[in-house]
């Protein structure tokens, strides 16, 4: 009560605690074939403990690159990154590789869109767990069997201790991506990148998994970024929304925000072409054209080939994030008249 | 919606089991019911929607109706001819007149051919000359909204997932069908690109006379298309009706459980508990009964040891499910005890109005 009170009479003293994630101009591009592919261009976030940030984008804009890019799990001879990434007080950039060994799974874990592709296959549910626990938290074999049957039991798996004996392709998909989970939240991380998880499963499985996901970073205060291409799983998981296009953060804020008082064209038009029912007979709005190709980016803001309301004045400067909110921002001139 | 003219397609309990070889002697050790006495019709001009989770029989009956697997049992009649039939339609003829568009956009095109020669392979085949079915390839390229002189030449990798989705719907047209299949056929593309997509085909339906069945497991996608829905699960159809009363007012527990999984779309009121538990069981040994009584909060006795069968709710709508719920005094305790006046007796296979 008394830490309510002064938290609303002194907005400096909330302030004063870093926030578990500073990510500063982050760019990464990849060598390839054909040059270089400038993936993700100049992100800049923070995340703070116990909270949900779901990137939104479609496929293409960097998401999951920004977000592989949290544990460094891009081929490291073909990826340069610059800016900064800090988890925890952890510079993730600057680390060495065993030091980034220590911080994946203890500080930072991953779930995936395909769990069957992230399990080994010839190793059980259980021994992938358990070998997790202690390899991270340097406990018994015993202890850390004990482990996995409550993390499983937490996942709210089904006959649990029978489980922990299954192999990954004796489950189904969705019991593959609670095990998956379980993993993922071994250790208790501080931070959980999940990367379209539930994409894969079918509608009514997505649901289940959505609010144990929620259910559980409640629980254990967790951050989580989220990504994925799809408003409506956003809007059931997220606080904050970043929507995504060619490698930037186009949009910001809380996700209330960004759905009902949207403030860039491209989440206008994502939000337009979102198909609902209510909709049926009419004509669907779309966004005209394709996302530019990343080896050649547009000069100026990169959404301005298939904008309606393209100025000259788009395609001449870069454009910066406006804040027509202290929470909500864009990068649209369009705002900044 | 006349139920009395002849349907473009009429599907009579078709019924595919897949066997699974195992052991030494590779015997078969059990079958997966893929699909089970199906029965629909779909009426001309109309999109008949098809809905359900992975492993429902959807895409096995998709394959079915194209022949690309011989079913076990069941009948096909297009526009009154039985497809396979001795005095019927042949297999080659029933092609030129169903197609099917497949999810995969890239897995579905000859990588070696370059789209003009993939669109007028078809035509090509069935006896068009050349120079005509080339000139087809551009007329359709044009029409998916693709210009012909930049494409023709091209080669599947040197699209996009959306412009080769369009390659492949203007291939389905070249034999100029009158029905399309389309199988998950937009679920791979991003939101803005399927939204492109989605205003093709209703232009298309328009234009050439078109008669749809839309497979999809995205329930906000299948109520903008569809004019009629049919919801399976494990390899039976549990209930149909026009997509009105689909999303209106669902009978099954399933089709209620389906819907209340759609995400909300409102951040202020969201999902709070799943509408149901569990995965869908393997559809090896499926349950006994209804196949859906494991995962519903109604099931009773009744629902273990009986199969309900297809009843009709409302006729005008053509609603049927497949419910001891929805069935007169099948012994569910939610049933009604007899007949009600409203719904006289209905022939055994709701879908099918011969």
């Amino acid at each position: 009560m008394t830490a309510a009170l002064r938290q609303d009479q002194s907005p400096v003293a909330e302030a004063a605690p870093a926030p578990l994630v500073t990510v500063e101009n982050l760019t990464v591009s990849f060598k390839g074939g054909d040059g270089v592919i400038k993936a993700v261009n100049g992100v800049d976030f923070t995340l703070e403990r116990g909270k949900v940030l779901t990137i939104l984008g479609e496929s293409g804009s960097g998401k999951s690159v920004t977000l592989k890019a949290m544990m460094r799990l891009h081929p490291p001879r073909k990826t340069s990154y610059t800016g900064r990434i800090a988890i925890g007080g952890r510079e993730i950039l600057s680390l060495s590789d065993r030091e980034l060994g220590q911080v994946r799974g203890s500080v930072v874990s991953m779930i995936f869109q395909e769990p069957m592709l992230a399990f080994d296959p010839v190793y059980t549910i259980g021994q992938q767990i358990a070998e997790t626990v202690v390899r991270h938290e340097g406990v018994s074999r015993q202890a850390a069997d004990k482990r996995a049957l409550e993390l499983l039991e937490m996942v709210q798996i089904p006959s649990a201790a029978r489980r922990l004996k299954a192999y990954p392709h004796e489950m189904s998909g969705g019991m593959r991506q609670r095990a998956m989970i379980a993993l993922a939240l071994s250790c208790r991380p501080d931070l959980l990148l999940a990367d379209e998880p539930t994409t894969a499963l079918d509608a009514t499985v997505q649901m289940q998994v959505l609010i144990l996901l929620r259910q559980l970073q409640r629980e254990m205060g967790m951050a989580v970024i989220f990504v994925t291409h799809d408003m409506g799983v956003a809007a059931e998981i997220a606080d904050e929304v970043a929507v995504m296009y060619a490698g930037r953060f186009i949009e910001t804020g809380p996700v209330g925000d960004v759905i009902g008082r949207r403030l860039h064209p491209y989440t206008e038009g994502l939000l337009a072409s979102t198909v609902h029912g209510a909709q049926r007979g009419q004509r669907l709005e779309t966004i005209a054209g394709a996302p530019p190709n990343l080896a050649k980016l547009p000069s100026g803001c990169a959404f301005a080939p298939r904008c309606r309301y393209v100025e000259p004045r788009c395609r001449e400067t870069e454009v910066p994030l406006f804040h027509p909110k202290p929470d909500h921002a864009a990068r649209c001139l369009r705002i900044d008249r | 919606m006349e139920s009395k003219a002849q349907p473009l397609l009429l599907v009579k309990d078709l019924k595919k089991y897949f066997p699974i070889l195992g052991g030494v002697l590779n015997r078969k050790v059990a079958t997966v019911q893929a699909v089970d006495e199906v029965s629909f019709e779909v009426a001309k001009g109309e999109t008949l929607g098809v809905v359900g989770e992975s492993g429902c029989g959807k895409s096995t009956t998709a394959r079915l109706l194209m022949r690309l697997i011989e079913p076990d049992e069941g009948a096909v009649i297009f526009d009154g001819e039985g497809v396979g039939e001795q005095h019927g339609l042949s297999v080659r003829d029933m092609r030129r007149n169903m197609q099917m568009v497949f999810q995969d956009s890239y897995a579905s095109l000859n990588p070696r051919l370059t789209i003009e020669e993939s669109i007028a392979f078809g035509p090509k085949v069935h006896g068009v000359s050349g120079k005509v079915a080339r000139e087809r390839a551009r007329a359709l390229l044009a029409k998916v909204g693709l210009d012909p002189n930049l494409f023709v030449r091209r080669y599947p990798h040197e699209l996009s997932g959306g412009q080769r989705q369009r390659v492949n719907i203007a291939r389905a047209l070249a034999l100029e069908p009158r029905l399309v299949i389309f199988d998950e056929a937009v679920s791979a593309l991003d939101k803005s690109v399927e939204a492109q997509v989605l205003n093709l085909l209703n232009d298309l339906k328009r234009e050439m006379n078109l008669t749809y069945i839309f497979i999809s497991h995205d329930l906000n996608v299948v109520q903008y298309i569809s004019d009629r829905v049919l919801v399976m699960y494990l390899g039976k159809v549990v209930e149909t009706g026009t997509v009105e009363a689909i999303y209106g007012d669902p009978r099954h527990p399933y089709t209620r459980a389906l819907l209340a999984s759609m995400p909300s779309m409102d951040p202020g009121n969201r999902t709070t508990a799943p509408a149901l538990t569990g995965d869908p069981p393997n559809p090896i040994n499926p349950p006994s009964g209804c196949r859906f009584r494991t995962r519903c909060a109604f099931a009773e006795e009744i629902c273990a040891s009986t199969e309900p069968r297809l009843e009709m709710i409302h006729p005008a709508e053509r609603h049927a499910a497949a419910c001891h719920m929805e069935i007169a005094g099948s012994g569910h305790s939610k049933a009604m005890a007899t007949s009600p006046p409203k719904a006289p007796p209905q022939p055994q296979h709701m879908g099918v109005v011969a």
